[in-house]
Formats: structure tokens, C-alpha cells, sequence
């Protein structure tokens, strides 16, 4: 197998680094690192999180060549917070639908807000 | 509403998870927006492989400095005020004549933040993370370097606790140089293992 398309393709022209593709990965990597800072979880039990979450990504067909990394990264702070009882089980992706509900009905280029019920 | 599809707007399921997150934390008064966008600044403008070049550079022209830097590499890089919140404990190996290192993370993809920022994408990649362990000559290989038979590749495997960072050899050409100059001659590859620091021939060119 050669890795090479994959290892240097997809690499982005950094001299200076990679930097977040999308804004969504920016907020959830600070968002860990301050949620770390604040000692909601230490960063051996994230770093235990992730690797499980991008094994079981592996293992459901996932070709895990970099792209998914936020992905894996979003979907392990979600299972830590659920760990740390922060959330409920099944309360990320209710308000993540309700998210998406919220932007099909808000115009486009107006800011999407959530309306919570009370 | 209507069905028409032009007067909505769209979020992906990512962008609408990482939303209902940020609901959930500020409920719960975890959530503080100006010590996120702090952290995303200090991501995206501060903290990179500039700082690890650094490190290198004044390694190679303070002796007294490399042999702190190899003894105890958290202490010696923590002078230069690059310090890791995640508190894991720094390694430097050192490239010779006889061994070039490689730096890897077989179980996820601990990397050194504060000396190199974010790792770049093929570094997370699982083909990278399985075949530098197996075949680390064929991997420098799909990077362009070819390293002499005779010389020996050490492959590092990363943990939590434990982040390396190569220091590559000083190029030919460079003496009598000072840090400030080295420090252009250090890429990120060459402090992964990936790659080799710039000659000075080499300088301006893309890394």
C-alpha cells in the first residue's frame, strides 16, 4: 500500500502549521482545552476518549485518513461530558436536530438562534 | 414554512452538534466564549512549529543549553516559556550520524502542542500512524527522503504522558550562525522525523 497521495495530499501548504479547516473544529478543540483547563477532565482520560472514539470509527468502516479527526475529536467530547454526567445520553442529539430544525427556518444570512422551550 | 429550499439556512451536523454543545455547557455555566476564542487565537496565531524551531536552533548553537534540552526536555523548553497545559512530560531524541528518529502516535495523535502547534493532517492519519511503526523506511520514502541503509530509523510511539521532539542534525554551511538564523533552517517535518532541516541552500523555498 502507498500512503504517499494520502500523506501529502489533503496536507495543507503550511509552511507555518495547519490551522482548523472549519470553524466548527476551532470551537470544539478550544472547547476541550477549556474544559480541560477548567478540570472538568484531565487530558489523559481525553486523550483515552479520543483514541477510543477513532477505534470504534475504525471499526464501523471508517478509512480514518485525517479528515474525520474533528469528527472523532466532537463525538468523543460529547461521550466524555456524558461520562462526566454533564449531559444525558440522547441530550446532544436532540438539541443537535433541534439545531438544524432551527436553521431550516431561519433565512438565509440572518444569524440561526435556538429557541429553548421553557 | 414553505418547501422552498432557498429561504433556509443550513447547518451541517457537525456545526449544529458543536452548537448544542456550547447550549448544553452554557447551561450548565461551563461555556465562556472569550477564554475559547483566546485558546483559538493562540492556536492559530501563537502557538506552532515556530516555537519547536526555536528549541532546535538554540540547541544547536548552545552546547550547554542541547545537553539540558536531551537531560530533561520539559525543563529545557519550559525556559523558552513554551509550557503544555495538558502537563505531558517532553522528550528530545536526537538525530546523528548513526540514527535518524521518527516520531509517531500509533493509539490517537498526541502530539507536542506547545512546540509544534497543531499536527498537520497526515499525521492523524491512521496509514501514517500504522505504517511508520512497520515500515518507517517506506513511509520516510513517501515523504522524499531517502536515508543510507547503514543508518539506523528509531520510531517513537507518543502516549499522553509522553511527547517527543526530534532534533534534527545542523545542516552543513551553518557555522558561526546564530539561533535567530538556525531557527529558519527547522521545519515541522524535520522535528517529527519526516523530514530533514533546511540546508541553507535550501532557504525561502517551501519546507
Amino acid at each position: 500500500m502507498n500512503i504517499a497521495p494520502k500523506l501529502l495530499l489533503g496536507q495543507p501548504g503550511d509552511e507555518d502549521g495547519p490551522v482548523f479547516d472549519k470553524a466548527w473544529q476551532a470551537q470544539a478543540f478550544a472547547t476541550t482545552v477549556m474544559l480541560h483547563n477548567r478540570g472538568v477532565f484531565t487530558w489523559t482520560e481525553w486523550t483515552a476518549a479520543l483514541s477510543r472514539e477513532i477505534k470504534s470509527a475504525q471499526a464501523s468502516g471508517d478509512p480514518d485518513i485525517g479528515d474525520s479527526y474533528y469528527d472523532h475529536w466532537l463525538n468523543a467530547l460529547e461521550r466524555i461530558l456524558v461520562d462526566k454526567r454533564i449531559t444525558k445520553p440522547g441530550q446532544v442529539s436532540d438539541l443537535t436536530d433541534a439545531w438544524q430544525e432551527a436553521a431550516l427556518n431561519t433565512p438565509h444570512g440572518q444569524p440561526i438562534e435556538l429557541v429553548r422551550p421553557t | 414554512m414553505d418547501d422552498d429550499h432557498d429561504h433556509g439556512s443550513e447547518l451541517s451536523p457537525m456545526e449544529a452538534k458543536v452548537r448544542a454543545l456550547e447550549t448544553i455547557l452554557t447551561e450548565k455555566g461551563y461555556f465562556d466564549r472569550k477564554a475559547l476564542d483566546e485558546i483559538v487565537e493562540t492556536y492559530e496565531t501563537k502557538i506552532g512549529p515556530r516555537n519547536g524551531a526555536k528549541v532546535v536552533a538554540l540547541a544547536w548553537s548552545d552546547e550547554a543549553y542541547r545537553e539540558r534540552l536531551l537531560t530533561d526536555a520539559s525543563e529545557a523548553i519550559a525556559e523558552l516559556g513554551f509550557t503544555g497545559r495538558q502537563g505531558e512530560h517532553m522528550v528530545a531524541v536526537e538525530n546523528t550520524e548513526q540514527v535518524h528518529n521518527l516520531v509517531v502516535c500509533t493509539l490517537c495523535s498526541c502530539y507536542p502542542l506547545p512546540t509544534l502547534g497543531l499536527p498537520p493532517v497526515w499525521y492523524k492519519s491512521a496509514p501514517y500512524r500504522s505504517r511508520a511503526v512497520m515500515d518507517p523506511r517506506g513511509v520516510l520514502g513517501d515523504f522524499g527522503l531517502k536515508l543510507p541503509d547503514n543508518i539506523e530509523i528509531r520510531v517513537w510511539d507518543s502516549t499522553a504522558e509522553m511527547r517527543y521532539l526530534v532534533i534534527p542534525r545542523r545542516p552543513a554551511g551553518t557555522d558561526g550562525w546564530d539561533a535567530e538564523r538556525l531557527a529558519e533552517l527547522v521545519t515541522r517535518d524535520s522535528m517529527i522525523g519526516t523530514g530533514l532541516a533546511k540546508t541553507p541552500a535550501q532557504l525561502g523555498t517551501p519546507s
